[in-house]
């Protein structure tokens, strides 16, 4: 019988193609030039901007959106990546709703902010479509850099660099290059290749070499780097996932969302991508509303996002847990997990419900038990691999200023860097800043 | 529900809103409907001396400028006159007069600057029946090339011989339609009530050129890789042609005139804007272009809505009550002092006030810890220039100041009326009797 939502345990196929294409499409498609104008018409070029000082990466909003205004996408499209050569790839993932259109003052005034992510996309495609890169190296400067991690962080260290004349050689121990970008977005917020792409684009300024499976530890190591090259940028993210700690965790169906996240991103064919009939989430942050949504438009029949504090403290945003509950996600909110139940394979969730006592989470004692053919860990990310040599602070890579490390010569940014939210759009920032210190400390 | 019957010149009209003569009023066909929709009158559009007709380009007539989502601000055309037989027009007029007796209906006539010509045709335009006749003194483009329109409307001397022959060979209301193209609007209508008008009618189009195309290098509506000046309506002209009015209104020469107001007028608010400036009627083109015929509808709602909120049972009750209102710049009140106040409930902390006023006026707004932007009244001069480009409408406003304060700015006392004339910085300030 061909598989469909109701069909139990972990099944393949619950969803037809035609529902399947539909479902992972664009999660904002683009916009057609008149919608672009008339968005862009919306701003109103604000003196000193706070969605200027909202972005991370100091992007000229007002100006790239009168670009846009003016008929000139191209050059809306240059402002953008002149701070933050990921600025496609940030107009699609960045949680704008608490970034730039957060402070946006039409959401302030009217609760409808100008939209500034879909418009930065509108830019950038265009430019992108056109296969231009606006940038050229500089003369070359002899200086090599090695950096460990080509995802954000890594990529736009990578860039800057090449930019001033460097010659840089990044390092990645996955396959692909492109890290989160390539591995950890929810499908619906990057497609059509889009990552691939932009890595290949971003790699037209020259001077870049990518070496994939190339893991740090284990075919290069942070001494033999720094003795090639005159400096090392470490973007290499968070490697390891936090486990539940439960018994039963290692049972079938009990699984981490990132990994599950990086499979469903790697399908060639969705329909092939097992998902159960019964998910739980367990979690409250973007990987979790990502995994939960993406299960249920796999054609999981229910899903549920548990989380064990109270909804407002979850750190998916609102628009990303309106996004899940749009999508027929149920979100339960002070529970936490006690036990996995099942026989081999997963049954059901155990959680306690909790509750805030001054401030401390506490369990209350009562329980309630969710079925469950698989569920999935999205209760955070740790640093793995760091060297040695380097100091940690707070289970991050300690940098002080642009990403210098403890060692001298070494610099570190994006997630595996202390400081900063775990964003695509903060680990550009970090890798683009990092690059400009280094090259003040190469050329000094 | 008010009454917007209106008497212009005698000719009695269901509602003050006709249809300028233009290309929405060049056949039966599209009248009728207008006339359908609820137009209160129509000029049909100008008609040519008996002959082959003129003929028209067969590329673009028409350029535009655009606002946001491509509302259109501004129409340009370069359109001529009517390219029918002038027999298929009178007789076309003459049916559609005898089917809307209620309705105005008035016939534009432009024909070359010789008595002969006038006199040829103002008999056969009167067999139609219409209520009156419009002289077309006003197209810019093409017609005036041929010693026609605007060629006619610049000169005054001209306006009031072709006035004076339509007043000799046709007897009923001779409205003279106006050229924009000219320094002073106040000549051209003092010739036209020498001549014996009934009435004048402003503005026609503004020379005008929307767009150049930067690839092609060349004017835009491009015909052939070149371009000609067209006239230029729609809402942008209707500043222009409010002012315009506003003199001819006011003009001692001219006072007392009447006028049927043209020149962007889109809603009932323009509409009423220009009747209270003195104009009997309006004329309306572009909004019926742009939006057919059916914006009569909102038209003769929104103006009968504001006369019973303000208690007018009949047009005649505010035409003209603003005139008296206008005035010369060196009468105004130099003791009037405002200051802009800026309601904080209301801000959005855009700061485009900031911005304007910082950059390009008086360092008259201080920027606060926290996005707060504040006026600062000892460097407020009050220009408005803040109100104008907030985005948040009545979030800055002018407050007068009452009589007796001292304004922080100057260090003077409000006082009482007093104007450029009596000025002492002016050299020919009147002196009061010592």
């Amino acid at each position: 019988m061909t598989p469909s939502p109701r069909t139990d345990g972990i099944a393949a196929g619950r969803l037809d193609e035609a529902h399947l294409d539909r479902n992972f499409s664009d999660l904002h498609p683009p916009y057609e030039p008149h919608e672009a104008h008339v968005a862009a018409d919306r701003c109103y070029f604000c003196h000193d901007a706070p969605c200027m000082e909202a972005c991370p990466t100091s992007i000229d909003i007002p100006l790239f959106i009168r670009q846009i205004a003016t008929g000139t996408p191209e050059a809306a499209a240059k402002t953008i990546f002149e701070q933050n050569i990921l600025g496609g790839m940030c107009a699609r993932v960045c949680p704008t709703e608490t970034l730039c259109e957060e402070v946006c003052v039409r959401e302030v005034a009217e609760g409808k902010p100008v939209e500034i992510g879909r418009l930065q996309r509108y830019a950038t495609d265009r430019m992108m479509a056109r296969d231009v890169h606006p940038f050229t190296r500089a003369a070359p400067t002899g200086k090599r850099v090695a950096i460990v991690g080509a995802g954000p962080a890594g990529l736009a260290c990578a860039h800057r660099l090449a930019m001033k004349g460097h010659d840089v050689v990044i390092h990645d121990a996955r396959e692909k290059p492109g890290g989160l970008n390539e591995y950890g977005i929810a499908s619906y917020k990057s497609t059509g290749g889009f990552a691939q792409a932009e890595v290949d684009w971003l790699l037209e300024i020259g001077g870049i070499t990518i070496q994939t499976g190339s893991v740090l530890g284990r075919d290069v190591t942070l001494e033999g780097l720094k003795a090639d090259h005159d400096a090392v940028f470490l973007g290499m993210g968070l490697a390891g996932v936090n486990a539940l700690g439960l018994t039963g965790d290692d049972m079938a169906g009990s699984l981490d969302a990132v990994s599950f996240i990086a499979d469903l991103r790697q399908a060639d064919d969705l329909a092939t991508l097992p998902v159960g009939r019964d998910v739980v989430v367990i979690g409250g942050g973007m990987t979790a509303v990502d995994a939960a949504v993406q299960s249920k438009l796999l054609g999981a029949q229910t899903v549920t996002i548990a989380y064990r504090r109270g909804q407002d403290r979850m750190a998916a945003s609102v628009f990303e847990q309106e996004l899940a509950t749009a999508k027929g996600v149920h979100i339960l909110t002070n529970v936490q997990p006690v036990a996995l139940h099942g026989n081999g394979k997963l049954e059901a969730v155990e959680f306690e419900y909790t509750e805030d006592r001054d401030g401390r989470l506490a369990g209350t004692g009562e329980t309630v038990r969710i079925p469950a053919d698989q569920c999935f860990r999205a209760i955070g990310q740790t640093l793995e691999g760091a060297p040695e040599a380097l100091e940690i602070a707070g289970g991050k890579i300690a940098v002080t200023g642009a990403g210098r490390t403890s060692v001298a010569g070494v610099w570190a940014g994006g997630d595996c860097a202390l400081g900063g939210d775990d964003l695509t759009v903060t680990a550009v920032a970090e890798g683009r800043d990092a690059a400009e210190d280094i090259h003040a400390a190469l050329m000094a | 529900m008010a009454d917007l019957t209106t008497d212009f010149l005698g000719i009695k009209s269901p509602n003050p809103f006709w249809l300028a003569s233009a290309p929405p009023t060049d056949k039966e066909y599209n009248v009728r409907r207008a006339f359908d929709a609820g137009w209160g009158g129509v000029v049909w559009k100008t008609l040519g001396a008996e002959g082959p007709p003129v003929v028209n380009v067969n590329g673009p007539r028409y350029g535009a400028i655009w606002g946001a989502d491509r509302r259109l601000l501004g129409l340009n055309n370069i359109e001529l006159i009517t390219d029918r037989p002038l027999e298929v027009n009178l007789e076309e007029m003459t049916r559609v007069k005898k089917d809307y007796p209620d309705r105005a209906l008035i016939a534009s006539i432009m024909v070359p600057c010789d008595e002969a010509s006038w006199k040829a045709i103002l008999p056969r335009v009167a067999e139609t029946g219409c209520d009156g006749i419009e002289l077309n003194f006003g197209c810019p483009h093409g017609m005036s090339e041929r010693g026609m329109g605007a060629a006619v409307g610049q000169v005054p001397e001209y306006i009031q011989m072709v006035t004076e022959w339509c007043k000799m060979y046709y007897d009923r209301p001779v409205i003279v339609k106006l050229t924009p193209n000219i320094t002073d609007i106040r000549k051209p209508a003092e010739a036209a009530r020498a001549g014996g008008a009934d009435a004048v009618s402003l503005i026609n189009t503004i020379n005008s050129i929307t767009h150049v195309d930067l690839d092609l290098m060349a004017p835009e509506p491009t015909i052939d890789g070149k371009g000609s000046h067209g006239g230029y309506c729609g809402p942008a002209v209707k500043p222009i042609a409010l002012s315009m009015v506003s003199e001819i209104a006011r003009n001692p020469a001219t006072h007392g005139l009447p006028i049927s107001g043209i020149g962007g007028i889109t809603t009932w608010r323009d509409a009423a804007e220009f009747m209270v400036m003195g104009c009997g009627n309006v004329q309306v083109c572009t909004a019926a272009m742009t939006y057919g015929f059916k914006v009569v509808q909102e038209m003769i709602s929104g103006l009968s809505q504001w006369m019973d909120e303000k208690g007018y049972t009949s047009t005649d009750q505010f035409i003209g009550k603003a005139v008296p209102n206008v005035t010369d710049w060196q009468y105004l009140n130099l003791n009037y002092v405002t200051k802009a106040k800026i309601d904080q409930d209301a801000c959005i902390s855009c700061g485009r006030c900031y911005a304007a006023c910082e950059d390009t006026s008086h360092q008259a707004i201080a920027m606060k810890e926290g996005r707060v932007f504040e006026v600062i009244d000892e460097e407020c001069v009050a220009c408005n220039l803040c109100v104008n480009v907030c985005p948040v409408e009545d979030c800055i406003t002018m407050v007068e100041m009452d009589k007796g304060a001292v304004d922080p700015r100057t260090g003077v006392e409000v006082g009482d009326y007093a104007n450029w004339t009596q000025h002492p910085n002016n050299p020919m300030a009147v002196k009061a009797a010592e």
